[in-house]
């Protein structure tokens, strides 16, 4: 009797549950908000970011100062002008090049002095060339000073070469880069930018969905029926990752198919990470649309709680290790930290159990305390 | 009618001023994301972990390996015992780049042959990486010289000087602080407005305010006015907080800041009310403001440069007012930069201030019929 009075108790449940996933389904069919924020957002992201943030700086433009005309310092310029790296405008003084300086037209000034070849042929003398970087643009600075210093020695190896000098032990280094050979770095950002979109989606979606509701007041219209808060919410979470997942699908198409980057690792476990990584990323929606009373509010917290830190601080772009040790603190409460190293390996490298297992063990554990926070702010809601 | 508006800009700005959530929304924010991104975003390298593994147990090769340690660059520095360490250990992101020294290191150098190391570097982190090149083949560099002077050979009489001019230390702060007075005042002027028609349209209060006797226009001047000045009332804090608290010099004119300022809020402003008048309802001016403000960020040259970008999104940059105000910004802190070059980035804006504002207001005239 009692047996039979479980299962009539579950069956309604599952009854419940179906009709929640049905109303839930029209709801975001219907509603051109959800269509967009899944469908047409990523796209217009995945294309921004995909094309928008790039770090392979080619022919970055810089001028030339050569006051020597040397064969010398001639060779020098002609390996410069010669060089994928660089876009080279050559002029007699630099006076000319300081106003294109100043302006952000060219990123970098090399000089050779008119005394180059002279101090290179005595013994007792080191000739300078000076190499002055935009400071303004720190990286794109380095970049030049990094790439005139390979320059430059391979200038020289050319010349050890050609006067056959030997007999001098040097130590080459050799470079190899793994994974991602070409150096393209599109390959590495654009599958980090998968864990942007998904946070947009599984928090700013969830949260601004959700708390229309509440602020309309239907999210009360539909407790008043049988349903229970816990079946309701199951059925709205289920609704969105289920969305969510399929805008994942398209944005790895996406990324596999225009932007050609490799999917080393399995699909099936690309699929499970990123099932794991929308518990916590849902769960922050589902907070932020209970804890705030407008829709406006819930729209900004989760980009200022969500998005901007999954950008930021995530590693996507700026490596985590070279921030000041309290925000790299912060960085271990950002699940989209771990998302995103897994992205980068899963398509780069391929399947690597050692490093996924802590990550989604990570980002279940940050799902489970904002669940935790969460029923605790929703019970009290309802109160 | 000049006090209408008066009256008008008075009630928004109260309206604000008022509202503690939105009071929070304003203050909080920014200046967390000032202060977490100024030293966040950055593509600075340091504290990098590296692998070594030295194979060879001569006097050379400790020699070399001794000169990396204390580097603030590498930090932390593991120390490999075989070859197969060397996959698992960058797989696994343990560090970037493991520097490979084989057997014959030593014996090669005294034989006075080349020799080659291999660094194996991660490609999951490619300008990371590309730094961490440079700075080693430096390393190496100065290596060889110390080796060749030993053995009494000038090795190249010819030296580099890297010199960085307008911030000579590269501190990344340097270039995300005034960076980000312009990214935080468009968040700011722009959240304020694109919300703020759309809202008081679903309120209903909007009704309200067009049964008074105020023009369409005025409307939009009182909406406008009040925006403009707390999001220039913001930047004023951020530029104040980069000068006293992260101590970056400000070497141009102030009020040539203040004037370009003042048309990139007009037209960010504009913008904001664009969208505000265009959407139906909040949610939408919501993902408008979204959908227009974040990849604004992405094509303003904040994150990477424009020159990277695709030749076809480079031309889109132009009609971004965020981009123009970066180079200001840069350019007034840390270059001294003179009248005729800020004026020039100056222009583009104002031209699309004209745009947003006039097509602002011809939408909102239109919604009115």
């Amino acid at each position: 009797m009692q047996n039979k009075f479980l299962k009539l108790r579950i069956n309604g449940r599952f009854r419940r549950l179906k009709a929640l996933m049905v109303k839930e389904f029209y709801q975001i069919i219907r509603d051109p908000s959800s269509i967009l924020i899944s469908v047409v957002l990523p796209l217009v992201l995945l294309f921004i970011y995909g094309f928008g943030i790039s770090l392979d700086a080619n022919h970055v433009k810089i001028g030339l100062v050569l006051e020597d005309t040397s064969p010398d310092a001639q060779s020098f310029a002609k390996s410069l002008t010669d060089s994928r790296y660089f876009d080279v405008t050559v002029v007699k003084d630099r006076r000319e090049l300081d106003k294109d300086f100043l302006r952000g037209a060219i990123r970098g000034i090399v000089v050779i002095p008119s005394y180059f070849s002279a101090f290179r042929q005595r013994q007792d003398n080191v000739a300078p060339i000076q190499v002055i970087g935009d400071g303004s643009e720190p990286n794109t600075a380095n970049f030049v000073q990094n790439y005139l210093q390979l320059t430059w020695q391979n200038w020289l190896q050319q010349e050890r070469i050609s006067s056959k000098l030997s007999g001098i032990p040097l130590i080459n280094a050799q470079p190899r880069f793994w994974y991602n050979e070409e150096l393209k770095s599109h390959n590495f950002l654009v599958p980090g930018s998968l864990a942007i979109i998904m946070t947009l989606i599984g928090t700013l979606l969830t949260a601004l969905v959700i708390s229309r509701e509440w602020e309309r007041g239907t999210m009360e219209a539909v407790m008043s029926t049988p349903v229970t808060i816990v079946e309701l919410l199951f059925a709205k979470l289920l609704s969105y990752y289920i969305l969510a997942m399929a805008s994942m699908l398209m944005c790895v198409t996406f990324t596999v198919l225009l932007y050609q980057v490799p999917l080393r690792g399995s699909w099936w476990v690309l699929t499970l990470v990123s099932s794991i990584f929308l518990f916590p990323a849902l769960g922050t929606g589902l907070l932020i649309s209970t804890t705030s009373k407008s829709q406006i509010i819930a729209a900004q917290i989760s980009i200022v709680s969500a998005f901007l830190p999954a950008f930021i601080l995530s590693g996507f772009l700026f490596e985590i290790s070279s921030m000041p040790l309290p925000i790299q603190i912060l960085t271990y409460i950002i699940p989209a930290r771990y998302f995103v190293s897994c992205l980068q390996t899963l398509f780069l490298v391929g399947t690597v159990w050692g490093l996924l297992w802590s990550n989604m063990l990570a980002m279940i554990a940050l799902g489970i305390v904002v669940f935790m926070v969460t029923a605790h702010y929703t019970v009290k809601r309802l109160d | 009618m000049f006090n209408r508006i008066l009256a008008l800009i008075v009630k928004e700005t109260l309206m604000v001023l008022r509202n503690k959530d939105a009071r929070l929304v304003l203050i909080v924010p920014p200046l967390m994301q000032l202060f977490i991104f100024a030293f966040a975003a950055t593509l600075d390298v340091q504290n990098i972990p590296i692998g070594i593994l030295n194979r060879d147990n001569g006097e050379k090769s400790i020699e070399l390996v001794q000169r990396f340690n204390g580097i603030p660059t590498f930090n932390p520095i593991y120390y490999l015992k075989s070859v197969e360490e060397i996959t698992s250990f960058i797989d696994q992101q343990k560090g970037v780049m493991v520097l490979s020294i084989d057997e014959q290191f030593s014996r090669n150098l005294d034989a006075k042959k080349p020799v080659d190391v291999q660094l194996i570097l991660d490609g999951r982190k490619s300008n990371t990486v590309q730094i961490v090149v440079g700075y080693v083949s430096r390393m190496l560099d100065d290596f060889n010289q110390d080796i060749a002077t030993e053995v009494g050979i000038t090795l190249q009489n010819t030296k580099i000087y890297p010199r960085n001019w307008f911030n000579p230390n590269l501190i990344f702060y340097w270039y995300n602080v005034p960076c980000l007075a312009g990214v935080l005042t468009m968040t700011i002027g722009f959240t304020l407005t694109a919300l703020s028609v759309a809202r008081e349209r679903e309120m209903g209060t909007f009704d309200q305010l067009l049964v008074s006797p105020l023009q369409p226009f005025e409307i939009l001047l009182g909406k406008s006015i009040p925006a403009i000045i707390i999001s220039l009332v913001e930047a004023t804090i951020i530029i104040l907080a980069g000068i006293f608290i992260f101590r970056i010099p400000f070497t141009g004119y102030l009020i040539l800041f203040y004037l370009s300022l003042f048309v990139f809020v007009c037209s960010v402003v504009g913008l904001g009310l664009l969208i505000s008048s265009i959407s139906e309802t909040q949610q939408q001016a919501i993902l408008g403001a979204f959908g227009i403000m974040s990849p604004a960020i992405i094509l303003s040259g904040f994150a990477t440069p424009i020159e990277n970008m695709p030749k076809g999104l480079q031309y889109l940059t132009y009609i971004n007012p965020l981009r123009y105000i970066l180079v200001i910004a840069k350019g007034l802190f840390l270059k001294a930069m003179p009248a005729d070059i800020v004026l020039s980035n100056t222009w583009p804006m104002a031209v699309i201030a004209l745009f947003t504002l006039t097509g602002a207001a011809w939408f909102f005239r239109k919604r009115l019929e």
